[in-house]
């Protein structure tokens, strides 16, 4: 096959002609603009970027990008996209979904894509409510939440995705922001770069059903208390004045003041690349203790595990070059045969 | 027709036209390999046959217990064989369970092989008798040969040091070699699939090697058999043969189609009986690039298979009928997006998980209308194990050539059940047609070809032609996003007219027997060989009969009216409570009526000749 030289892409190239029908407002129109700057900058060719959507707001995404695209149905985008990776592995596979499509009517097939490490980059919007059905709370709702089904509150417990996807064994996993435009891109870039299933919760704002969702995140003044962004190599620090940190205490984590004797090299070092999901898992539940903020960057990013497609063509280039390609023929009069004359 | 020798020692030999043998026993007793074994043999030594293999959900039910009673059943000929036959010749029942549940379809002074030394006080209690058959003259209108299996095995194999309990699993072997001898065949082909199948165990070889022979050797000295039997070769028309059942047939042809359509396969699949076997054989062809993919569960098995056909390649995903209930919105969704797929539904008896190792044919209507909205596939249904096949290609031809999902509707008799089947030369398969959309300018995704209706196949990976599609409803043409009511209205009417076409592209109906006259028998699926078989009756002699097997469910043949406004009365036999006379009265409004049969069991002949002279007697 000829080499081709790579076009030269810009965010442009990547823009449909389709009138795009999200509120006004929506979280999903700065993802939708940072994915379309990332994928110029990807290296890939246009034709073999394949988006694979469920059901719900998010899923509408494939629509408005100019790539190969599936709108498919509630839950099964990574069932769908799994067939597709492994039997056309050269693709590069996106999943857009949400946290009703994949966490709960979908939930076993997250899991199971995650366990078996197929190369998808998946991108879960998290607004923590059903926006498309108008408004009834979803599995990462919080416990007591009011909406259309919970007039009283919620009783159900809630899914931590971040957790759900490293208990699954996923070998990448990360988190970001709508409106923290270059950490979300910064964020895409890893996630593509991944051999494996690489699964990204972006925190995603419902100005019509949950206004105000990842408020305590994203308030300019909260921010710097309320977040911590994970760099790998770098002691976990946060705080507007970069005055915090967060140290092991026996099997568990606490927030310590930086001062009276305790210093950056008291602080845990984030490791993404660790081998077993202990400290990611740590890391995941921090969001939910008081005084403790969220992490948002690459929470774990593993390598050391070859993606499903490869495993699955490996297996089959094994068996051909042992037995060689299969012959019809053969097949058709294998076992026992017997002629009848004429 | 039988014509008896004697020979030197005094012997009968018998050549018979047919026998029909049936090996149970408890399901660990290895009944189905002492039944395939005993089919290979006959098969090749050149009869035609048929076999029935039929044995419980439960993996070992309580050892002798009645729900623990597995059986095999061959029917085999110098004839055409079409069932594994009504009733059987010769019995072999390995336990008071097994004689219990199977005695009553012995024909009257049949042979009757029982191993004595399973009829103690705890056997008969286990099989809830009061009484030992063998003692209390309840079987003396047949030929009961009470033979100690367990201890003549036992002292075959004595010198082999094996433990008790490996000794008693070659028992089968025995009875085995019994009935080599009694039906006069050769050992030969079981021997070498002893010494493939435990060629790592050299002990075992030994063992179940030495058992047959004993159980060959124990008829020929002692008297016990007076009489043995020879049912010479088959007229089968020349070519070279293997056995084949119905699952081994349908995989082989996705195999075919795969190569023949140059395209990849890609099996998504659940387990599910009586399904799994096409999966494990797929699964084992590596070599011709099919990919298996064992999903987390029926949803993600058709899914994937969707995503693998959206990229290019041929999707199939296997099922029976529960697991097609959990497929319903995905292959809707193949329907509006108007992807290639195949589906397999292995029917078996329900409602709910109902029997899992029995056979049925209840799915029609689930195949037929069991989706939300306008949602019409294509169905095809094989007539015989070996039809499997040429299903499979078919359906994998229609599907690419109209991109529209296909369904095949097996059942569990065809998918367990084999027969001699006549190896085509692979010069003459079909060929199955593949165009890629490649052209970028003015492409549109849902522009159909004016023939087929077929939108264009435009996969990932080609430039220029990247475009979005899915389950929201199309803007003709354009495939864009679309609300309008007209625009709806039309594009639920392409759909269907697309599946209708399909008409023009399939066989008539032509009637086997009479063109026309007093009756017209419509049957589909695996009732085929018993009604075959029951129109071979010297009763329909002088009658005006026509029968007419439909392979094509969904488009039905476009003369398929016209057939039957030609007879008298419409007879449509079914393994359900009515679906295809149902479906048949009311397109065609036609008087036809239904004879049902719902005990997971497939028709008798004797049952149809006596339903058929029923409806001939009727005003």
């Amino acid at each position: 096959m000829a080499t081709e030289t790579l076009p030269v892409y810009t965010k442009k190239d990547f823009q449909t002609d389709q009138e795009i029908r999200w509120c006004p407002g929506c979280g999903d129109y700065a993802i939708l603009s940072a994915v379309q700057s990332v994928f110029a900058e990807l290296g890939v060719r246009r034709e073999n970027f394949v988006f694979i959507s469920g059901i719900g707001c998010s899923s509408r995404f494939p629509y408005y990008m100019n790539t190969f695209g599936f709108h498919t149905i509630h839950g099964r985008a990574p069932a769908i996209a799994t067939g597709l990776k492994v039997s056309r592995p050269e693709l590069d596979v996106w999943v857009v979904t949400g946290d009703g499509d994949s966490l709960s009517i979908g939930g076993n097939h997250t899991i199971h894509m995650l366990r078996r490490n197929v190369g998808l980059k998946v991108l879960l919007f998290n607004n923590r409510i059903y926006g498309l059905t108008k408004g009834q709370y979803s599995p990462t709702s919080e416990i007591g939440k009011k909406t259309k089904s919970t007039p009283f509150g919620t009783t159900d417990r809630p899914f931590n995705p971040i957790s759900l996807a490293i208990g699954a064994e996923a070998t990448f996993v990360a988190r970001s922001v709508d409106v923290f435009q270059q950490h979300l891109k910064e964020t895409l870039k890893k996630a593509s770069a991944h051999k494996g299933s690489a699964y990204i919760e972006i925190l995603q704002n419902c100005n019509i059903f949950n206004d105000g969702a990842w408020e305590d995140l994203t308030e300019k003044d909260a921010r710097s208390e309320h977040i911590i962004q994970l760099e790998h190599g770098r002691p976990l620090i946060f705080g507007k004045n970069k005055d915090k940190g967060i140290r092991m205490n026996g099997l568990d984590l606490e927030v310590v003041q930086l001062g009276n004797g305790i210093t950056e090299k008291d602080l845990l070092v984030h490791d993404e690349a660790h081998p077993r999901p202990a400290y990611a898992f740590l890391l995941a539940h921090m969001e939910e203790r008081p005084g403790f903020p969220t992490p948002i960057g690459v929470i774990r990013s593993w390598e050391n595990f070859t993606p499903y497609e490869d495993l699955i063509n490996s297996q089959i280039r094994e068996v051909q070059e042992k037995r060689g390609k299969g012959d019809l023929e053969k097949l058709l009069r294998a076992g026992d045969t017997w002629e009848v004359r004429a | 027709m039988a014509t008896t020798t004697i020979n030197a020692a005094g012997r009968k030999r018998e050549v018979l036209d047919t026998a029909v043998i049936r090996f149970c026993g408890d399901s660990g007793d290895g009944m189905q390999i002492t039944g395939s074994q005993f089919t290979n043999t006959v098969a090749l030594y050149g009869n035609d046959l048929a076999t029935l293999p039929d044995f419980p959900a439960e993996i070992r039910a309580p050892a002798g217990t009645l729900p623990g009673v597995s059986g095999f059943q061959v029917h085999f000929s110098s004839q055409d064989v079409f069932t594994p036959g009504d009733t059987v010749d010769a019995l072999i029942a390995m336990n008071p369970a097994a004689l219990k549940m199977n005695i009553a379809d012995l024909k009257p002074n049949g042979i009757l092989i029982v191993n004595l030394n399973d009829f103690g006080d705890l056997d008969l209690r286990k099989a809830q008798m009061t009484s030992n058959p063998i003692e209390d003259h309840s079987l003396d209108g047949y030929r009961l040969f009470s033979v100690e299996l367990t201890k003549l095995t036992r002292a075959a194999l004595r010198d082999l040091g094996l433990d008790n309990k490996s000794v008693d699993r070659c028992k089968n072997f025995f009875a085995l070699g019994m009935c080599y001898w009694l039906y006069n065949r050769s050992m030969e082909n079981t021997f070498r699939w002893i010494d493939a199948k435990f060629s790592k165990k050299p002990q075992l070889v030994q063992a179940n090697r030495m058992a047959m022979q004993a159980g060959y050797s124990y008829c020929e000295a002692t008297e016990a058999f007076q009489i043995s039997y020879e049912i010479p070769p088959a007229k089968l028309s020349p070519g070279v043969y293997r056995n084949i059942s119905g699952n081994t047939a349908l995989a082989m042809g996705f195999v075919a189609a795969s190569q023949k359509a140059g395209l990849p396969l890609f099996l998504g699949s659940y387990p599910i009986t009586p399904a799994s076997d096409i999966l494990h054989e797929l699964a084992a062809y590596k070599d011709f690039g099919v990919i298996t993919f064992q999903a987390e569960d029926e949803i993600a098995a058709v899914t994937s298979a969707i995503g693998a056909a959206y990229g290019g390649a041929i999707g199939l995903t296997t099922t029976s009928g529960p697991g097609m209930a959990l497929k319903t919105e995905a292959m809707g969704l193949a329907v509006a997006v108007e992807l290639p797929l195949v589906i397999c539904d292995i029917q078996r008896g329900g409602p709910s998980t109902g029997l899992p190792t029995k056979t049925e044919q209840a799915d029609l209507l689930q195949a037929l209308y069991g989706r939300n909205s306008e949602a019409p596939i294509p169905v095809l249904a094989p007539a015989t194990p070996g039809d499997c096949f040429w299903i499979a290609m078919e359906a994998t031809r229609i599907a690419i050539k109209y991109m529209v999902p296909v369904i095949i509707l097996s059942d569990g008799y065809l998918a367990n059940g084999a027969e001699p089947w006549k190896i085509p030369d692979i010069s003459q398969l079909p060929e199955i047609p593949v165009k890629f959309e490649k052209n970028p300018v003015d492409f549109k995704p849902y522009r159909r070809d004016p023939q087929t209706l077929a939108r264009p196949w435009a996969v990932p990976g080609t430039p220029g032609l990247e475009h979005r599609i899915g389950g929201l409803e199309k803007q003709d043409v354009t495939g864009n996003v679309n609300y309008e009511p007209l625009n709806h209205e039309r594009m639920v009417r392409l759909r269907a007219q697309k599946v209708e076409a399909i008409a023009q592209d399939i066989p008539d109906a032509v009637p086997v027997g009479a063109d026309s006259g007093d009756l017209l028998i419509v049957s589909w699926g695996s009732t085929s060989g018993p009604i075959t078989a029951a129109l071979r009756s010297e009763k329909f002699k002088d009658h005006k009969i026509g029968h007419v097997h439909l392979r094509y469910l969904n488009p039905l043949p476009k003369n398929l009216g016209d057939v039957l406004m030609r007879y008298d009365k419409v007879l449509v036999p079914e393994m359900n409570m009515g679906q295809l006379v149902m479906v048949l009265r009311a397109k065609y409004l036609v008087d036809a009526q239904g004879y049902n049969k719902i005990q997971g069991k497939p028709f008798k002949t004797s049952e149809l000749e006596r339903k058929i002279e029923q409806v001939l007697a009727q005003e």
